[in-house]
């Protein structure tokens, strides 16, 4: 095997994969934020909600998850344009399509654990009195929270990864980086090596703060 | 029935048997012969090693130092002095001389109470298929199960559950039957299903260890009592001198007043 | 224009053809790999153990895209030179046998230590242990979430459009960069990929349902 590595060329464009990391990690951040939001309502409205509700955040939950996120990329992106008049960017395409995209994986983290609440903590919230919207937010939510944790951050970190896929549509996020290092200087395997290390890096430092988080919460007050 | 086993040739000879986990010794220089036909119980409190030296015999668990011999052969080490282990084969052929009744039953939930007692004699035995089916017919029958033959576990109740598992343990024909704690994981309106069974089994002459906290079975049943403590044997002889209840031991005395209350 | 989409639809039947082809490739191979690997995890000497648990974590770890680019554009620089088809499956290959290795840890895990010690006391030797008690009760435990995994093979496959190769994806892409019909086509593509992967979350679901011993 006659290739030699060197990283000189990927540490001069180094700028494009930190840059590119940093933009990777907002996209995740925005989407995700949204995504819970999407989550949350949308679990809380499923939960007690009739048949038709359900049926169509069903519908919605087993659509997004059976589709290609990439599909779904060039839908928001090239397909929608051509039949509502809006502009947008890649940028803001690609957040709003992720965004839905972790609402309907949140969906079923967060419905799954309001489900899982026992029976006996609604009921002593009703026996002292507790109003429903009160024991929404002082039962039910904190022992769901307790409940989803572990599921959460895996999602989080699966969300994280799928920014990769924003580099279809020339958001210069990380992935996107990385190809355009390998067409302009190919040192190929340097930049792969180099970026599969940054995505682990950060993937498990994630991991770990939000089991950090998992421990705090699971011991706070 | 044997009762004495001093001077018969012991067909289970544990010797100066001792374990460690880290720094807990759960086996300390432990010494125990049994001779065939003979039905041995070990009591004692939790904690006292008295599950991990049944273990040992079937080398489920390996051991520091000293030797368990069954018919004179090392049961995890080879034979010829050096303590090396027996290879996976050899030690597949030794665990098939001794069955073993397991506290929660452990039966292939996969397989039909039939399947269970078939599995070893097909595969280790070499039995035919026929052949096997014949013997587990036979003892589901001696069990009180013939009818459970092509039922699943699921399907079955903890003490049927339990026959199953001493079925499948005693048609492999065993030297010795190993029982650890076998209705300690069942309803107590169960409990007298199983041991019909063992009582029968120690009629026919099977030579047993059992471990129990069934005081009035082990009275009844046993040829001699073991009782354990912090390891060690600290009494051993025939259940009425075991059990008495003016035992100069203050270990077994507070052991067994325990039970007194409920079980005599 | 549905004129124009209806001209196009063999065209989009082969790409979903090979769309299919490429996921059951993907989906065989890994379950031979992932299997054997597994195994390595669970019952290998320790060097072998801590090769898998690498492989597993790292493949893992990273967006299925990079691994993408970095077997196809990475294995002609160090001189080895595929297809881009075969490029493209021997990545999600990859990717997909790392799952396949956790499913089957999981699985194995989850057999009680007793079914192992039952096994060892009628006188199974380590083959018999596996062939006869943990796989076919690991199997079981096994099966549902690798098929509900197939969709990932699925959906990950649309990604080698981007190597050039005429799956379902680009080929969607070509006739919408002919037509201008974007947004009917995209649809189309996406009821497509739903058909397929909704159709074996529902089998999962099935012989989840099949597969329980115990029935309560």
């Amino acid at each position: 095997m006659g290739y030699t590595l060197n990283f000189n060329l990927i540490w001069r464009h180094f700028d494009k994969l930190w840059g590119g990391l940093l933009l990777s990690l907002e996209l995740a951040v925005i989407s995700i934020a949204i995504g819970i939001v999407i989550g949350l309502v949308l679990a809380v409205w499923y939960v007690s909600a009739g048949r038709v509700v359900r049926g169509v955040i069903a519908a919605y939950v087993e659509f997004i998850r059976n589709v290609p996120l990439i599909l779904l990329v060039y839908l928001v992106f090239y397909g929608l344009p051509t039949v509502i008049d809006v502009a947008y960017s890649a940028q803001t395409s690609f957040v709003a399509t992720l965004a839905l995209y972790s609402g309907a994986y949140l969906v079923e983290v967060f419905r799954s654990g309001l489900e899982a609440v026992p029976r006996g903590q609604i009921d002593a919230g009703k026996a002292i009195g507790l109003t429903p919207w009160q024991r929404l937010i002082h039962v039910r939510l904190p022992t769901m929270m307790r409940i989803t944790l572990p599921a959460l951050s895996n999602t989080f970190i699966s969300l994280f990864k799928d920014t990769s896929v924003a580099s279809v549509i020339s958001v210069p996020e990380l992935t996107y980086g990385a190809q355009w290092i390998n067409f302009n200087t190919f040192r190929i395997v340097e930049v792969y090596l180099v970026v599969t290390a940054m995505y682990l890096v950060t993937g498990y430092a994630l991991l770990f703060a939000l089991r950090l988080v998992e421990r705090w919460y699971r011991t706070a007050r | 029935m044997a009762t004495s086993s001093s001077d018969s040739p012991a067909l289970l000879d544990i010797a100066e048997v001792s374990k460690s986990f880290g720094s807990v010794e759960v086996l300390r220089s432990v010494s125990l012969k049994v001779a065939k036909g003979e039905v041995v119980t070990v009591i004692g409190p939790s904690g006292s090693g008295k599950t991990t030296l049944l273990r040992c015999v079937n080398f489920l668990e390996s051991y520091d130092s000293g030797s368990i011999r069954i018919d004179g052969r090392e049961v995890g080490f080879r034979d010829g002095g050096a303590r090396q282990r027996r290879s996976e084969h050899d030690l597949a052929a030794m665990r098939a001389e001794t069955g073993m009744v397991f506290q929660s039953f452990n039966l292939f939930p996969h397989l039909t109470a039939a399947g269970n007692i078939m599995l070893g004699l097909t595969k280790v035995r070499g039995k035919s298929k026929s052949e096997a089916r014949a013997i587990a017919e036979h003892w589901l029958g001696r069990v009180g199960l013939a009818h459970k033959a092509d039922s699943l576990p699921a399907e079955l109740s903890g003490g049927q559950q339990q026959r199953v598992g001493i079925a499948r343990a005693v048609a492999m024909e065993p030297k010795i039957l190993l029982l650890d704690e076998i209705t300690s994981a069942l309803d107590p309106e169960l409990v007298g299903e199983v041991l019909a069974v063992v009582r029968s089994l120690a009629e026919d002459g099977m030579t047993m260890v059992m471990v129990t906290h069934e005081m009035a079975f082990a009275r009844d049943a046993s040829s001699r009592i073991v009782f354990m403590a912090d390891g060690g044997v600290s009494a051993v002889g025939p259940p009425k001198e075991v059990l008495a209840a003016e035992t100069t031991n203050e270990r077994l005395r507070s052991f067994l007043a325990r039970f007194r209350a409920s079980q005599f | 224009m549905l004129g124009q989409i209806a001209y196009a639809l063999p065209f989009l039947a082969e790409g979903f053809a090979l769309t299919l082809w490429v996921s059951l490739l993907v989906v065989v191979l890994s379950l031979i790999a992932g299997v054997i690997l597994g195994v390595g995890l669970v019952y290998g000497p320790a060097p072998l153990r801590w090769a898998v648990r690498i492989f597993s974590d790292t493949i893992r770890g990273i967006p299925i895209l990079v691994l993408i680019f970095f077997v196809y554009y990475g294995l002609p620089a160090v001189g080895v030179h595929l297809q881009s088809f075969w490029a493209a499956v021997l990545a999600l290959t990859l990717f997909k046998t790392a799952q396949v290795v956790e499913y089957l840890r999981g699985a194995v895990a989850s057999i009680p230590k007793g079914q192992s010690e039952a096994a060892m006391a009628i006188g199974l030797t380590f083959r018999q242990r596996l062939a006869y008690v943990i796989f076919p009760q690991a199997f079981r435990r096994f099966l549902p979430p690798w098929i509900n995994g197939v969709t990932d093979a699925v959906k990950g496959s649309a990604l080698v459009s981007l190597l050039g190769i005429t799956d379902l994806m680009q080929a969607i892409n070509q006739v919408i960069g002919r037509t201008y019909e974007a947004m009917p086509l995209y649809i189309l593509g996406a009821l497509l990929y739903f058909a397929v992967n909704y159709a074996l979350s529902y089998a999962s679901r099935r012989l989840e349902q099949r597969f329980t011993f115990i029935r309560e």
